[in-house]
């Protein structure tokens, strides 16, 4: 699977704007804007973007409060995104989700979900429903290295399983569940062995390299589309930011942010655009540019919307 | 008597009921290194050690079961769950496992095990972040139920529970963590189902417990402003339910309000209601009012939250209602 440069450009574009999104959402939670927990993807642009572009619009997919990311990658307006950070009638869920609830059927986002583990059974759902309906349509749940430890996602990995249903599992291995290293919560090595006992196909990769994670995805879309059963892809990441505003990150060492920042991928995928790719110094410029300017309109957008009227509180409990 | 937050006075029930008492031991999420999301168990890993403070997967479902076996073979340990919403993830553990065991073992079984949670709204947590699920406690019959509102009280209920054979949901309110008051220095205890009179008053009665009870004494201020003398009782547990105290407080009074976070339909406030229907109808002069949640997913967006949850202007409005005052 090669990638042409409006691919390219368009996976940097996608990731820049996604962390410059996520470093909004931190200024707006500090000033006060933006209430409730914070649970920034900086540092995890990569597995972002390259888990959700190879998708369909109308693949599924369900992510957790960490899954701004990939919301935005699916397609989900940012505008929207931050408007409902703030807590905003425009917001993709009129202001009533927050942060940790972005869900917009039209790009197939099932939801992000603050219960963890609890996105991949519903992922295996929406799959097992793309298959009784022969649509061609795969399902993809994202979800971090500690929710492999929850009965739901366990039993989601036998359920898949059994039925073959077309899903892709992503696990964005950041080596922490919120404060706690995975390594003494686990006792195998990796966590995508714990998959391949469960019958699934399984894959790793180094998830601060955007083009290994997306030719590594697409591959197991492709195998889960046609008919293959299910793939679960472990992807090695890093958050260069705390669990959530507020972390104060007893658990690890300044040395180790510092060696995963220095291959920050929002750094280091433009240099490789250039070296590897044929791509100018100026055209990198001009993202960044589109970017800021994107981002500006963003905000702009988010802090002139209206608040929720406390008359549409009771509206949306039922259909 | 000290000054001390709800979250250390919470940290102090801990570590005295654990030099106390060896069988206690702590299983949860990042509640070693971390010292819990909420610091209340900052530094009891290495006070306690790793067998003693352990730290367990996101398994809520696992080891709330697995608290449940340490229980019935010789060990007190206190399970924490980081939010109550997870206490769903932890269902069965919870209501087919420690509530029924001794019962059904007809006596031969027993389950000495604290589940330490905290609910409530009111920080922009959204739905599965916010709720307040004291009800469904209340309902299943085998579970006493604690929720503190003061930090005397969080220490003092905490260690009853941690000397109680029982299973007991010890809730906690996470916006009660950062407020002060006052602790003893020595050894105290306070009895699991023993309401306490928070403010004596004659024209009316708020019932109330955890952060509803901070609600309920501003709401008393406010009437007294207009001439109307509350008396303000904190239940402080609704398993065992005190409601002596609750019928003592209605003959004085004749009208009572119930007022708690969590959903106002079938909320512990309609009991609280039929109990005293059923115990003092010939002493009510006026129908008793709940004010609660409304019935709905706690919303994200501040002004929605704001409508959606009590506060002392809504129960300010109900001890109006019941006293038949202008509102
Ligand atoms: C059922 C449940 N238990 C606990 C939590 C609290 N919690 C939120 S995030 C988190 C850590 C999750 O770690 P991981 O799956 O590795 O994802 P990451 O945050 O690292 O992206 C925990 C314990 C929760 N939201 N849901
Ligand atoms: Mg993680």
């Amino acid at each position: 699977m090669t990638l042409s440069s409006a691919d390219l450009r368009r996976m940097y574009r996608t990731m820049l704007l996604i962390r410059r999104f996520e470093e909004q959402a931190v200024a707006f939670f500090l000033s006060g804007e933006l209430r409730g927990s914070l649970h920034p993807c900086i540092g995890q642009e990569a597995t972002a973007v390259g888990a959700v572009f190879p998708l369909r619009r109308d693949d599924y997919l369900t992510c957790t409060y960490r899954g701004h990311g990939q919301a935005i990658a699916k397609g989900l307006d940012p505008k929207e995104g931050m408007a409902e950070l703030l807590g905003r009638r425009t917001g993709c869920s009129q202001g009533k989700g927050g942060s940790m609830h972005y869900t917009d059927l039209s790009v197939g986002l099932l939801g992000e979900n603050a219960i963890v583990g609890a996105g991949a059974p519903i992922a295996v759902g929406a799959a097992l429903r793309a298959k009784l309906d022969k649509t061609g349509q795969v399902a993809m749940s994202v979800f971090g290295d500690g929710a492999i430890n929850q009965a739901a996602l366990l039993e989601s990995l036998n359920l898949a399983a059994a039925w073959q249903a077309p899903v892709v599992f992503f696990c964005e291995n950041n080596l922490y569940s919120e404060m706690t290293p995975i390594s003494a919560m686990i006792g195998t090595t990796t966590l995508a062995e714990r998959a391949a006992g469960f019958g699934w196909t399984t894959m790793t990769v180094d998830g601060y390299d955007p083009i290994a994670v997306y030719q590594t995805t697409m591959e197991a879309v492709e195998h889960a589309r046609n008919g293959g059963g299910p793939v679960f892809i472990e992807a090695m990441t890093y958050r260069l930011f705390g669990h959530m505003v507020g972390d104060t990150e007893p658990y690890r060492t300044k040395e180790e942010v510092a060696e995963w920042r220095a291959r920050d991928p929002i750094t280091a995928f433009p240099q490789r655009l250039i070296d590897e790719f044929g791509f100018t110094p100026n055209e990198i410029a001009e993202i960044e540019a589109e970017v800021a300017a994107e981002m500006e309109e963003i905000s702009r957008f988010a802090l002139q919307s209206p608040w929720p009227d406390v008359s549409e509180i009771g509206e949306h409990v039922f259909a | 008597m000290r000054e001390l937050t709800y979250a250390k006075a919470l940290r102090e029930a801990l570590i005295e009921e654990m030099e106390r008492d060896p069988n206690i031991l702590l299983l949860g999420e990042d509640i070693g290194v971390y010292g819990g999301v909420f610091k209340v168990t900052e530094g009891l890993l290495a006070r306690f050690g790793p067998e003693r403070v352990i730290e367990t997967p996101i398994s809520e479902a696992g080891f709330v079961s697995a608290a449940v076996g340490l229980a019935m073979t010789g060990k007190h340990p206190m399970a924490e769950l980081m939010f109550m919403d997870f206490a769903y993830v932890a269902a069965d553990s919870i209501f087919n496992q420690a509530a029924k065991m001794r019962y059904m073992s007809g006596g031969r079984a027993q389950v000495p095990l604290t589940i330490r949670t905290q609910q409530g709204g009111g920080r922009g947590n959204a739905a599965q972040h916010s709720q307040s699920l004291e009800t469904f406690f209340t309902h299943i019959p085998g579970l006493k139920v604690v929720l503190p509102s003061t930090p005397y009280d969080a220490k003092g209920l905490l260690k009853s529970a941690l000397r109680d054979p029982n299973p007991v949901m010890f809730i906690e309110h996470k916006l009660l963590y950062n407020t002060k008051g006052l602790v003893p220095d020595g050894e105290y205890t306070v009895p699991l189902g023993k309401a306490d009179v928070k403010r004596s008053g004659t024209d009316a009665t708020v019932v109330t417990w955890s952060r509803t009870v901070l609600h309920a004494l501003e709401a008393a201020d406010l009437a007294a402003a207009d001439g109307i003398d509350v008396e303000v009782i904190d239940l402080r547990c609704t398993v065992p339910l005190d409601i002596d105290t609750v019928v003592e407080s209605v003959k004085k009074t004749g009208r009572l309000v119930v007022a708690h976070e969590a959903h106002r339909r079938l909320g512990v406030g309609a009991e609280i209601a039929a109990l005293v229907q059923e115990l003092a109808f010939d002493y009510l002069d006026a129908p008793v009012e709940r004010v609660g949640a409304l019935d709905i997913p706690t919303p994200y967006s501040k002004p929605l939250e704001d409508e959606a949850l009590p506060d002392a202007a809504k129960i300010v409005q109900a001890i109006k209602r019941v006293t038949y005052s202008e509102t």
